[in-house]
């Protein structure tokens, strides 16, 4: 056999991570946010796991603010394929209508998104939950572990984090205590479009380009995804050829002008690209550092 | 187009320009995006040029003191390669973070300051490198702006450092004259250093053979979990820690030492009829072999057997310092036993890497171990086997990852006397008094005993001279009670109160033992 591609090592060691998680915890779960990093994850797991069905669920933390396509295409998928969904919803924040437009990103992220996630994973009494975070996304994923511990109110302190030496990773928590695994932490955002291509996994249709309904607010291409969407003074709905390169809450993502409707066509446009995916997440923007703070909170 | 991957990890202190480097490297390779540099170009100091360094100090705390206080990993690709960068801080307290990066490197590279030379930290680092079995060093001796870019100077230390890791077991070890800041011997020649001969740094890291020893070693399979679908799909799921497998192979499950043969290997989704490390697989045999996370398949022909006892270097990383005294767990490869560190045999002084003798580990020590796992373990020396000679330490109580360790010598077989006799000071030290035994009067005995042992102390009445003997042998307090004292042991007088009686125990508890 030949020597491994940097795919075949990623790929091996993911399946490695996810099945230690597997073997060592009583009650893991698997976030899925309907993204292109989720959908590799599902794939990495199911192959894990082959011929039998994934261990443990997977959970949506649903904000009610997505895109209209990633809801239909999360259902399909899910069912297509056979994996057990569970959605949480942070509906004391609905109940009090938070959302982002009246109460900025930064609020409106720490309740929709980081308290629902901190209930779910209470209520759900998950003692391990993996996500799709990978270490180039960010400053502050730089220095994230594979397993991250997290204290009993799901927060992260960057100072009480464990070493981590070869493939052994420590999977001993107290009770009420957890772990958030990232079986990506050493993939690209290049090495994930890749894999999705060689796999032939589906993505959502909105990372490929289609001519949308935008505002450009804050010099952000914002899509009018539906009926809920506030329009400033002055803005105006234009037809725009554009695609996303990272997925979340229809307000809070911008897009990009492209013309890449293959994943070979996102790929060659990426590696041409010189901006970076975060860029286009209204919420990292918040204040310098944010990520970090919202990491301390429970945000993954 | 396939490429390879490489993973190196940077060491340096905080002003040898290690940040710098990684930086350039990142910028150079075009791994940094326009919204990373605008922001980074925003911080840097006003009007002044791009502080590199920027670009990988991550958290908050550590921009506020700025310094690097954790293992940071950075990614970038050229056409030839993808990398993983593990920026790791070098001052002596972070000893367990560079230990940490290196753990999976193949290529580590040091700075050396060139107006400073080789520095104790320098030869601390390689030393580590060397430790962590790294195969090749890169010695970057930077600032060579600051050096008039000087031959002579470079020669220095190049000879120091040639001399020094000649002794370490690299495979090899590659010099660069470099100046961080100004991008010379970076990713281009530099035309200012004409008499340097070699790469430039970026061309060597795309060009280093990769050394994989764990392809070439016996195949070891740790078992990470069983499979099971339908009435009969039975897999047995690991990740290939070394060697080979093949479908029709003889395999050994150990411990059991039961015997089999494989009879389809699945890797990551496709049917095939070989795979090699470090591939994740799913492995079926040919009988109904009892299998479970833990247990490891070997090559039948040579089957490994389980060390009880092994010799190991220890890589210290925890605050409370290690207590041969406690029981702590030991993770190696999927199974997880306890254990104890029986002694220590000497750590490395941090200064002039000397071995000196030593009670116990703290926080960032190294030093060599016997380590005693009851159940057993199938290890290989770290230096023949990367995967299987390795294992963490994790403490039961705090649950940290307490310890690295590599394995030295398997089986440090106890030769006599190296069985040690346990001590009394031992026993004194387990049981937090000292023993004593001794003849009370029949009618305080039951309230006496009752009395010490609500104190927590570990006491006994027994029924003979001999017995309370016995018992004091054993580290206890041994009450005999009898009318008749005999001079062998003290006694307490019958016409003692209670309270004179206990005061008495007490006082002679306190009284240094008799040699």
């Amino acid at each position: 056999m030949s020597v491994a591609s940097h795919l075949e090592l990623l790929e091996a060691e993911a399946i490695h991570i996810i099945r230690e998680v597997a073997a060592e915890f009583a009650n893991p779960v698997m976030l899925y946010s309907i993204g292109k990093d989720s959908q590799a994850m599902v794939r990495l797991a199911q192959k894990a796991f082959a011929p039998a069905k994934l261990p443990f669920p997977l959970l949506h933390i649903d904000t009610t603010w997505k895109f209209r396509e990633m809801y239909a295409f999360r259902d399909r998928f899910t069912a297509e394929q056979g994996l057990e969904l569970k959605v949480h919803r942070n509906l004391e924040a609905l109940q009090k209508g938070i959302n982002p437009f009246d109460h900025g990103s930064q609020q409106y992220t720490h309740a929709l998104k980081t308290q629902g996630l901190l209930q779910a994973l209470a209520q759900g009494q998950y003692d391990a939950a993996f996500g799709g975070a990978r270490r180039d996304e960010e400053k502050s994923r730089a220095k994230e572990r594979i397993f991250s511990f997290r204290d009993r109110f799901g927060q992260w302190d960057p100072k009480r984090q464990r070493p981590e030496l070869w493939n052994l990773y420590n999977a001993k928590i107290a009770k009420g205590e957890s772990i958030r695994a990232f079986p990506l932490s050493n993939w690209t955002e290049l090495d994930v479009w890749e894999y999705l291509e060689r796999e032939k996994v589906p993505v959502v249709p909105l990372y490929f380009s289609a001519v949308r309904p935008v505002v450009v607010r804050d010099g952000q291409l914002i899509m009018v995804d539906d009926e809920r969407m506030r329009l400033a003074p002055g803005e105006q709905v234009q037809q725009r050829k554009v695609r996303f390169r990272t997925l979340g809450c229809y307000p809070l993502s911008g897009a990009i002008e492209s013309s890449a409707t293959s994943l070979r066509e996102i790929i060659d446009e990426l590696k041409s690209s010189r901006h970076s995916e975060r860029q286009g997440r209204l919420i990292d923007h918040d204040e310098e550092g944010s990520m970090e703070l919202k990491k301390r909170e429970g945000y993954f | 187009m396939d490429v390879d991957l490489l993973r190196f990890v940077v060491v340096g202190s905080v002003d040898d320009g290690k940040s710098t480097l990684i930086g350039r490297l990142l910028y150079e390779a075009q791994a940094l995006h326009d919204d990373h540099l605008s922001q980074v170009k925003r911080a840097s100091k006003q009007g002044g040029p791009i502080d590199f360094s920027l670009f990988t100090d991550g958290l908050k705390a550590e921009r506020e003191q700025g310094i690097t206080i954790d293992v940071a990993y950075r990614h970038f690709a050229t056409a030839r390669r993808r990398f993983i960068v593990a920026d790791t801080p070098g001052h002596v307290q972070y000893t367990r973070n560079m230990a940490t990066g290196a753990s999976t490197a193949d290529v580590g590279v040091i700075l050396v300051d060139a107006r400073l030379g080789v520095l104790p930290q320098t030869r601390r680092h390689a030393s580590l490198a060397a430790l962590l079995g790294i195969p090749h060093l890169a010695v970057v001796i930077n600032k060579m702006d600051l050096a008039a870019f000087a031959e002579p100077i470079y020669r220095t230390f190049e000879k120091e450092l040639i001399d020094f890791t000649a002794k370490l077991g690299f495979y090899r070890v590659t010099f660069f004259p470099v100046s961080a800041t100004q991008g010379d011997n970076v990713v281009e020649k530099s035309a200012r250093t004409p008499w340097f001969e070699g790469k430039p740094l970026l061309e060597f890291l795309e060009t280093v053979e990769i050394a994989r020893p764990q392809e070439a070693a016996p195949l070891r399979l740790p078992v990470q979990t069983v499979i099971r679908s339908g009435l009969d799909f039975r897999g047995f799921a690991g990740a290939i820690a070394s060697g080979s497998l093949r479908v029709g192979q003889q395999v050994a499950v150990l411990p059991s030492g039961k015997k089999s043969k494989v009879t389809a290997i699945d890797a990551a989704g496709h049917q095939v009829m070989e795979a090699t490390t470090p591939r994740s697989v799913t492995v079926q045999l040919a009988d109904q072999v009892d299998v479970s996370r833990g247990d490891v398949l070997v090559p039948l022909e040579s089957p490994t057997p389980l060390s009880r006892r092994l010799d190991a270097m220890l890589v210290w990383m925890d605050e409370t310092p290690l207590d041969p005294s406690r029981e702590y767990l030991v993770k190696h490869t999927t199974r997880t036993a306890t254990g104890r560190i029986a002694r220590v045999q000497w750590k490395t002084n941090h200064e002039t890497l000397e071995q000196v003798p030593a009670e116990r580990l703290e926080l960032n020590d190294i030093g060599r171990v016997t380590l005693e796992c009851p159940r057993g373990l199938l290890a290989d020396r770290y230096a023949q086997n990367r995967a299987t000679g390795a294992f963490i330490v994790i403490d039961p109580l705090s649950r940290a990852t307490a310890a690295a360790g590599m394995v030295v010598e398997l089986d440090a077989a106890p030769q006599g006397e190296q069985l040690r006799p346990i001590t009394a000071d031992e026993r004194e030290a387990r049981l937090g008094h000292r023993a004593l035994a001794l003849s009370v009067p029949p009618a305080i005995a039951p309230w006496l005993e009752r009395e010490l042992f609500d104190r927590g102390l570990n006491v006994v009445s027994v029924a003979s001279l001999a017995a309370a003997l016995a018992c004091e042998r054993a580290g206890l307090i041994a009450l005999w009670p009898t009318p008749e004292p005999v001079p062998a042991i003290p006694a307490i007088d019958a016409k003692a109160s209670r309270d004179e009686a206990l005061g008495l125990v007490l006082k002679l508890l306190a009284a240094p033992r008799k040699a």
